[in-house]
């Protein structure tokens, strides 16, 4: 059985077995869960499905937050994706319309898949819905190609953290990043070292990024940066199929990303202290909200 | 799960669910719930206190009565009160939770949520624990005296033998005093188990946790 402390372990038990790093998974976690890889994939299915609903959910008009803070960011940008594009094109517009709308859905409370968390919700899905509507590719991939994402973030979890309060923002979104870009590249057919380089890029790329959400709620900037999460997961995916090495080890990238985290003032970890929380317009907000301090 | 942060809802969620499988048929009256660190700071925008309570009152991270739960609890009858108050030492997302029972039993459980909604208990009404509620947990409050370790564990063996134990923990408050065995257990051990060992010298309650 895996012991999901490094991804070197995955990626070797994947080259040795001449297969996927999500056919080790599931029949690893099938094992340990005590079921059939039949059950395990139809739980992952379920999974997908539920991220396709809250992401159609999210796209329609005045979808508010439970705060009232935030709202309609989904909407406003699939309409504009859908007329043409925009800047990015209509697929990368199309993902982060799907990163906004998933992110949405939750700050409304509603129902998500936390990949690997609620507060970076909109990553994994945004990048997976719309590499399987643009690729034409099959389901059974894009399924299994999140327990490739879902190890990935295991290990993440075990060596730092996946917890804002913990390890910032980059623990959240730097590690859905590295998730979804190393899904990416499996589907894409890249090699299993690939998906470590797309992980650990993506790491590095949202290297000390802190959690300073305005008046403690998961809108602002976190609705946000699922977009950005979004971006930096294409282009590293893209980097890493390109041939382009991370050059740090992805399990050193994890290491380096829990250094910083453990160094980072609690101000700047989920406490609603520092950074945009507390600048002026942020605490305004927060009396708006919560009428107090 | 039902959003906004699996730290904050998920997490806080199953921290409630381990209260409600600890009270089982008893009836809560009352909750206090002290929260420390970045729950202490953020609660209100992350919604924690409602899914602190709606996992008190047995609903799970996916339930939309989330939403909904400071209503539930007032229909059902359940005070509840929140304190922002840090508990030196502790993991940045911690909570504890003082109840109250119809019967006047009460007690309290202390969690961190280490995040993506995974938890960690540390607290039992005073006596240190160490485990996440991811395995079947089996709880035996006992006295501190020689073999009741031993005896718990052959009986598991020699008439359930199937069940494998993956996780185990002692604490005790002082010697010869009340100690509390906790055992992660691979398989769902029968009622009958916790039946047979309340029934043993030395044991003055078990209590079976079912994975959350």
């Amino acid at each position: 059985m895996l012991s999901y402390n490094s991804i070197k372990e995955l990626v070797d038990a994947a080259n040795e077995q001449k297969c996927r790093i999500s056919d080790i998974c599931i029949r690893d976690q099938a094992k340990k869960m005590g079921i059939s890889e039949e059950d395990a994939y139809k739980s992952m299915e379920k999974c997908f499905d539920i991220m396709c609903e809250s992401a159609e959910w999210g796209e329609q008009e005045g979808r508010r937050s439970t705060s009232g803070l935030t709202g309609d960011e989904g909407f406003k940008m699939t309409n504009y994706a859908k007329n043409g594009g925009g800047l990015m094109g209509k697929t990368m517009s199309r993902a982060v319309s799907r990163a906004l709308a998933v992110s949405n859905c939750n700050a409304a409370m509603g129902k998500i898949v936390a990949t690997p968390t609620a507060g970076s919700c909109g990553i994994l899905p945004g990048c997976l819905i719309t590499a399987y509507e643009d690729r034409k590719l099959d389901k059974k991939d894009v399924v299994m190609s999140i327990f490739t994402a879902a190890a990935f973030g295991m290990i993440v979890a075990e060596k730092a953290s996946i917890a804002g309060a913990q390890g910032g923002c980059q623990a959240e979104c730097g590690s859905a990043s590295g998730m979804a870009a190393a899904a990416l590249v499996e589907l894409m057919g890249g090699t299993p070292e690939m998906c470590a380089d797309a992980l650990a890029i993506s790491i590095v790329n949202q290297e000390g990024l802190v959690c300073d959400p305005v008046a403690g709620l998961v809108e602002i900037p976190c609705i946000k940066r699922n977009a950005s999460g979004v971006v930096i997961a294409f282009s590293s995916a893209d980097m890493a199929l390109a041939g382009i090495e991370a050059k740090i080890p992805a399990d050193e990238c994890i290491d380096a990303m829990r250094e910083v985290g453990d160094a980072m003032s609690r101000d700047l970890k989920e406490t609603a202290t520092g950074g945009l929380a507390a600048t002026p317009t942020g605490k305004r907000y927060r009396e708006q909200v919560f009428g107090t301090k | 799960m039902i959003g906004p942060s699996s730290s904050h809802t998920a997490g806080a969620c199953r921290i409630g669910a381990i209260v409600n499988k600890i009270v089982d048929n008893d009836v809560l009256t009352e909750v206090r719930i002290q929260l420390s660190g970045s729950f202490a700071r953020t609660y209100r925008g992350h919604g924690t206190d409602r899914a602190l309570l709606a996992g008190i009152m047995g609903f799970k991270s996916y339930s939309e009565e989330i939403r909904n739960a400071m209503d539930i609890a007032a229909e059902r009858g359940l005070k509840y009160e929140f304190i922002a108050e840090d508990i030196p030492g502790a993991h940045p997302n911690t909570a504890r939770i003082y109840y109250t029972c119809k019967s006047g039993k009460t007690g309290f459980v202390e969690g961190a949520s280490i995040g993506g909604g995974n938890i960690r208990v540390s607290n039992i009404d005073g006596m240190e624990v160490n485990f996440s509620g991811e395995n079947n947990t089996l709880f035996v409050l006992h006295k501190d005296t020689p073999g009741v370790i031993a005896n718990v564990t052959n009986l598991m063996y020699w008439r359930y033998g199937e069940l494998n134990i993956s996780g185990f923990h002692l604490s005790r408050k002082e010697r010869g005093g009340d100690a509390l065995m906790t055992l992660e257990l691979d398989e769902l051990p029968p009622e009958q188990l916790i039946t047979d060992l309340k029934k043993m010298d030395n044991i003055d309650n078990a209590l079976l946790i079912h994975a959350i």
